[in-house]
């Protein structure tokens, strides 16, 4: 059965509890996306305008090292979202992201997320809580990756 | 023990069958032996003039066992220097191994980090010759980068068998079609029942801890998971306290505890 937009924001983890309302709203930001394997999705240092929510495949974030090329740091897969330069100015990506197998995002528009957080700051506390606890996972398994604990 | 504790402190030089290299920095010894170790248990590996060292076996089968060091030490290095042929002395097996026997018929995952996955690799083998023994046989593997991961040769036949395999890397400058990240990360990922499943984890201590808590936090209960600790062994049956932990020797009442029987000592940071 394909699922609406709607739905695919409604049933991911990262806005689980969300009120079916609020979700809504939020997809009326977003839109379905498809890459192939290798294809980019983001590139460093590039406007970062949209982030993604994983719906089928992998995808793989990577930091490119002057001299060493592309370093790939992290993969996210279904029920995890990538992205969040679009939140902060300069609103630029810090890290390519690739799409390690063939992928199905939702890509919901920073700018107009933005806008409808900026009208609505119970809206914005609450997706800020979200990406909040995702940054703060993330930077926990980073510590853990930092202490290169199998070397 | 049917020995006597000094027959147990001499070690038996028996010659290395075969050497092989598993990743940069650790390599495989096959040896002839006497005994069949269960999955879990440690030898102590002696090199004449040098000095010993537990190592935990990686593979047991009839009349043989293999052993995956990794060259970190003086021993280790000097024991990567052998080969086919060279004389090794053995004392063992010691400790006790993975309560394997608990694990049939439920939900069986294995967590292992680095060469944490050695002393696991005897389990993911019985589990592949008797997979029907057990519901859902999974294997969470992390690494450093791919080129450390061990057994890789293994992977297919485990899997093959019915063994889900999920593993991750640090970071990869290569083609990698698995995760990348901590290995923590792949545990919501697997599917189990958590009122029966039972988690056997082995790598380094702060990993093991992390991924308890992120087995709690999937329903895993404390009593169902077992870690196996790495101390200082030396005598490795219990009498020089060497690797005393607590009330327990690593040697003798381990190396593989079930989680509630460290959990308070594992929290105090001058043991």
């Amino acid at each position: 059965m394909i699922k609406t937009i709607q739905q695919e924001v409604k049933d991911h983890p990262f806005f689980k509890e969300m009120p079916a309302d609020v979700t809504d709203l939020i997809a009326g930001c977003g839109k379905n996306l498809r890459f192939n394997a290798g294809e980019h999705i983001a590139k460093q240092g590039t406007p970062a305008d949209q982030f993604y929510l994983v719906r089928e495949g992998t995808i793989a974030i990577k930091l490119h090292v002057p001299g060493r090329g592309a370093v790939f740091i992290q993969t996210a897969e279904p029920g995890e979202i990538v992205g969040w330069s679009w939140l902060f100015p300069p609103y630029q990506w810090m890290f390519d992201v690739d799409a390690q197998t063939d992928v199905a995002l939702i890509a919901l528009d920073g700018l107009c997320l933005r806008n409808k957080c900026d009208a609505d700051p119970k809206l914005g506390y609450d997706l800020m809580k979200r990406f909040s606890q995702v940054l703060a996972e993330r930077i926990g398994h980073t510590r853990l990756q930092l202490l290169d604990v199998y070397g | 023990m049917d020995k006597s504790p000094h027959e147990w402190m001499t070690p038996t030089f028996v010659p290395i069958l075969q050497v092989r290299p598993e990743s940069s920095d650790t390599f495989s010894i096959e040896l002839e032996s006497e005994h069949f170790p269960s999955p879990g248990q440690f030898n102590m590996l002696y090199v004449f003039g040098v000095g010993e060292v537990p190592i935990s076996v990686s593979r047991a089968k009839a009349s043989r066992y293999i052993h995956t060091i990794r060259s970190v030490g003086a021993v280790t290095q000097a024991l990567r220097k052998l080969k086919t042929g060279d004389l090794v002395g053995v004392r063992g097996p010691f400790g006790r191994g993975w309560p394997i026997e608990k694990a049939k018929g439920r939900d069986l995952l294995i967590l292992a980090g680095g060469i944490g996955l050695a002393p696991l690799r005897p389990i993911l083998d019985e589990a592949a010759r008797n997979i029907e023994q057990f519901k859902n046989v999974t294997l969470l593997y992390g690494a450093r980068k791919p080129s450390d991961c061990l057994f890789k040769e293994d992977w297919e036949n485990w899997e093959r068998a019915g063994i889900n395999i999920l593993a991750t890397v640090d970071a990869t400058e290569t083609n990698w079609n698995r995760s990348v990240g901590v290995v923590t990360k792949l545990i919501p990922k697997v599917k189990f029942d958590p009122a029966n499943a039972i988690s056997f984890v082995c790598g380094p201590e702060i990993m093991m801890l992390f991924c308890v808590e992120a087995l709690n936090n999937q329903g895993m209960e404390e009593h169902n998971i077992y870690l196996s600790m790495e101390r200082n062994m030396k005598c490795a049956v219990g009498y020089c306290g060497h690797c005393q932990f607590g009330v327990d020797f690593i040697c003798k009442q381990g190396p593989v505890f079930p989680y509630p029987a460290l959990k308070s000592r594992l929290k105090v940071r001058e043991i």
